[in-house]
């Protein structure tokens, strides 16, 4: 039985989705809906489909059964229209690392079909907001890790999409630039936005999110806002609640310095 | 510790053949490819060592000479070739270093160019079974050699590490390695029938000064034990030994600053504004434009096409000097050029997230490369039909090479739009070395290839027979290929990127999970 979908169009609506990779089954079944205007965390161990679910989400992967609504718009019925409003930084993927930061973004902007100075203006805005100006004719693949993850920030926000989709923002991002980038998201929501993360870094979900769910081999283990999911808690006890898995780090004896 | 490192390379080589046949395919086609080259230089070397004395101490010091360079040489640009056995790699762990030395030379022996060189250098030997006085200098000759080629390789990337490290060096590098290849045939050709007319005496000299070099100088302790030159063969081995030992020694200096201090990039590259950027049509097709001529420039797997394809009409002009051979380099740059999309999203690798995530149309994207290609396709083909003509000193024929030309690359244009929308497979990262072979090259790709000539020829068949009547010395037929080659094309390209984008439209997720699933 499928959970029906809600009529008032949230900005993300996930509905029976499976995916499998051979023998292994990444997502089974996932049901989510992000309401307008949240910031939304997905948490959950290595390996839980985070990054497959996301991938669906986006159109970026085909999922074997269910479907995605973004704002109301079956993503996979309607792509075009669907992609228009979806912002998306993924993980783990290549850039058109022979461009400058500049014209990364320039080249995002104009995918999208923005006009020249719409885009021109735009990147000037969003490399200053992600502390890039001085890198901006540099090439992206002499960027640092942490740099290209702004820059695919800035190429994802160069729309103004209406869902931002973003898979571990933070990973290899120095303190100040988070601070940063969380500003940013904070003021793009409180603008009307929404945004999904995903993260396993509990305390940056915590202080950053309003609603969360939590994810494991591949299904919704909990999801709602922030206080409903951690029940009391704080949510990194609550995940491990949740998920489970813990050892008790007894058994290696011979680490204490004092047995060598 | 030194068998624990030899242990490393020969676990690490037995797992990468673990990973997927097609590995051992090419482990074993390269050991046969190596076993070949190995008899063939035995067979040589049998032939050689029933000539006169002079001929053989030229051959055996000239061809050692010759193999110790190669060992040199060849790392410095083919990097990433062997970097398993990386000696930054063991940085974390507490090795002495003489040890973690010793071991990585004798696991740097444990590959097929290692084992080969080995057996080449001691096989060497046959040369002065003459002179039975002269075997053991030459057993000892050979051993020094390997190491010279170990050590002095090892030295020689440990110095230039932080030079080679720069990306632009290195990509500019790759094509000082290539055009050589690529000419190395032609030339050969040239230069063998002159060499017959060469006097040993030309050569001699050449060969007592390489005798004294760190190249040559193990190689000579036999000829020179075998003439009795007991004083010369003491210097050589001086030679031999010193070079041996300040390689050792530039490489433990090397090695020991590698460890505490990472090599990293300084230069960077630098392009002010927007480039092509601002200045195409502010559209998505305009942005794809702008990308990919970009890319034509800066991405060296593209560039390196663009260097080698003015390369065609000197390989052709050298092998068949004042013939008709000249002539085919237009239209097989044309079609080199166009062809060269298909594997355009392949090249983008995971990167074309960026294209199936927005709502671009797939007919943009297909414009957008199959133009960005042929601008430059255009050039290329006029330029080479005006100088191959002229090397071939038949101008009149140049409007049926550029109507076959042109003609040929926007065929091959449209064909590869279609199948580039339904086939992507694994192919050289921008960083990977020239040398690396991608692995995995499956049935789908090489029927795409196989399928897409033969339809790029039944599509381009019109014009290549007009271009190949007017050739044969109807001028009539030049001008009736100049006409139908780019209307011919047009209507190929325009058709093909149609139905390429509508492909593309739906296959564009495929694609990127087979892209993503490639790294």
């Amino acid at each position: 039985m499928l959970t029906p979908v809600p009529d008032a169009a949230p900005a993300l609506v996930l509905r029976g989705l499976w995916r499998r990779f051979g023998a292994k089954i990444a997502v089974a079944g996932l049901d989510l809906d992000v309401p307008t205007g949240s910031f939304y965390g997905l948490v959950g161990p290595n390996g839980a489909g985070k990054t497959t679910t996301l991938l669906m989400a986006t159109g970026l992967l085909r999922p074997d059964a269910g479907g995605v609504w973004v704002g109301g718009v079956d993503l996979w019925a309607d792509p075009v229209r669907g992609k228009s409003l979806l912002g998306v930084l993924p993980d783990g993927v290549k850039l058109f690392d022979r461009l400058t930061g500049a014209q990364l973004v320039t080249y995002a902007g104009l995918l999208h079909g923005l006009d020249r100075d719409t885009a021109k203006r735009r990147t000037n805005d969003l490399l200053e907001a992600v502390d890039l100006v001085a890198d901006r004719d540099t090439l992206v693949v002499d960027y640092s890790a942490g740099m290209a993850k702004k820059i695919s920030l800035a190429c994802a926000l160069v729309h103004a999409p209406r869902l931002l989709v973003l898979d571990e923002p933070f990973e290899a991002v120095d303190p100040i630039s988070a601070a940063n980038i969380r500003d940013i998201l904070a003021g793009y929501v409180r603008g009307g936005g929404t945004v999904i993360v995903s993260s396993h870094v509990m305390d940056l979900v915590q202080r950053m999110c309003d609603h969360v769910a939590v994810i494991a081999a591949g299904r919704v283990l909990a999801a709602g806002t922030l206080d409903e999911v951690r029940a009391g808690a704080t949510l990194e006890d609550r995940f491990v609640d949740l998920v489970g898995g813990r050892t008790s780090g007894e058994g290696l004896a011979w680490l204490h310095t004092s047995s060598a | 510790m030194v068998a624990h490192l030899v242990r490393l390379k020969l676990v690490l080589t037995a797992n990468g053949l673990k990973r997927s046949a097609w590995v051992v395919v090419g482990f074993v086609v390269g050991a046969l490819y190596g076993i070949g080259v190995l008899v063939g230089a035995m067979a040589a070397l049998g032939y050689v060592s029933t000539q006169a004395f002079e001929l053989r101490e030229m051959t055996g010091i000239l061809a050692g000479a010759g193999l110790v360079l190669a060992w040199w040489v060849v790392p410095l640009v083919a990097f990433g070739l062997d970097a398993t056995m990386d000696p930054s790699r063991f940085a974390p762990f507490p090795i002495a270093r003489p040890k973690l030395l010793v071991g990585l030379t004798i696991a740097g022996l444990l590959g097929i160019p290692g084992v080969l060189t080995l057996l080449g250098a001691l096989g060497s030997s046959v040369l002065w079974w003459h002179e039975p006085r002269a075997l053991p200098a030459a057993i000892v000759g050979a051993l020094l050699a390997v190491l010279t080629c170990l050590l002095g390789a090892r030295a020689l990337t440990a110095a230039l590490a932080r030079v080679v490290v720069k990306r632009r060096v290195r990509e500019a590098g790759v094509a000082l390695v290539i055009l050589p290849l690529v000419l190395a045939g032609p030339i050969l050709t040239r230069l063998v029938p002159a060499g017959y007319s060469l006097k040993n005496a030309d050569v001699m000299p050449v060969v007592h000064v390489v005798a004294w070099t760190p190249l040559g100088a193990p190689w000579a302790l036999a000829p020179d034990v075998a003439a009795g030159r007991w004083g010369q063969a003491a210097g050589r081995l001086v030679v031999a030994l010193a070079t041996i030992a300040l390689a050792g020694l530039a490489w433990e200096r090397g090695l020991g600053r590698a460890l505490v201090e990472p090599i990293r990039e300084t230069t960077k590259r630098r392009d002010r504004g927007l480039g092509l950027f601002a200045r195409v049509p502010a559209t998505p097709f305009g942005a794809v434009y702008a990308r990919c001529l970009t890319y034509w420039a800066r991405d060296p797997r593209y560039a390196m096409a663009v260097v080698l394809v003015p390369v065609l009409p000197i390989v052709f002009g050298l092998v068949d000097p004042g013939g008709r051979m000249v002539l085919v380099a237009a239209p097989l740059s044309g079609f080199l050029m166009g062809w060269s999309i298909s594997a355009d999203v392949a090249y983008d690798g995971t990167a074309f997230w960026m294209h199936a995530a927005s709502p671009l149309p797939g007919a943009a994207d297909r414009w957008g490369r199959a133009l960005s290609a042929a601008t430059i396709g255009v050039v290329v083909v006029v330029v080479l039909s005006v100088v191959s003509a002229m090397l071939a000193h038949r101008p009149e024929v140049v409007p049926a090479l550029v109507g076959s030309g042109v003609g040929m690359a926007g065929v091959s244009l449209g064909v590869a739009s279609v199948a580039s929308s339904l086939v992507v497979y694994p192919v050289r990262q921008p960083g990977d070395s020239p040398f690396s072979m991608r692995q995995g090259a499956t049935l789908p790709a090489l029927l795409t290839q196989i399928g897409g000539w033969a339809l790029v020829a039944a599509l381009s068949s019109p014009v290549t027979v007009l271009a190949v009547v007017a050739v044969g010395g109807h001028p009539a037929a030049g001008w009736a290929a100049l006409v139908v080659g780019p209307l011919l094309g047009a209507g190929v390209l325009a058709l093909g990127a149609w139905l390429g984008g509508r492909l593309l439209d739906r296959t564009g997720p495929d694609l990127f999970r087979r892209l993503l699933a490639m790294t």
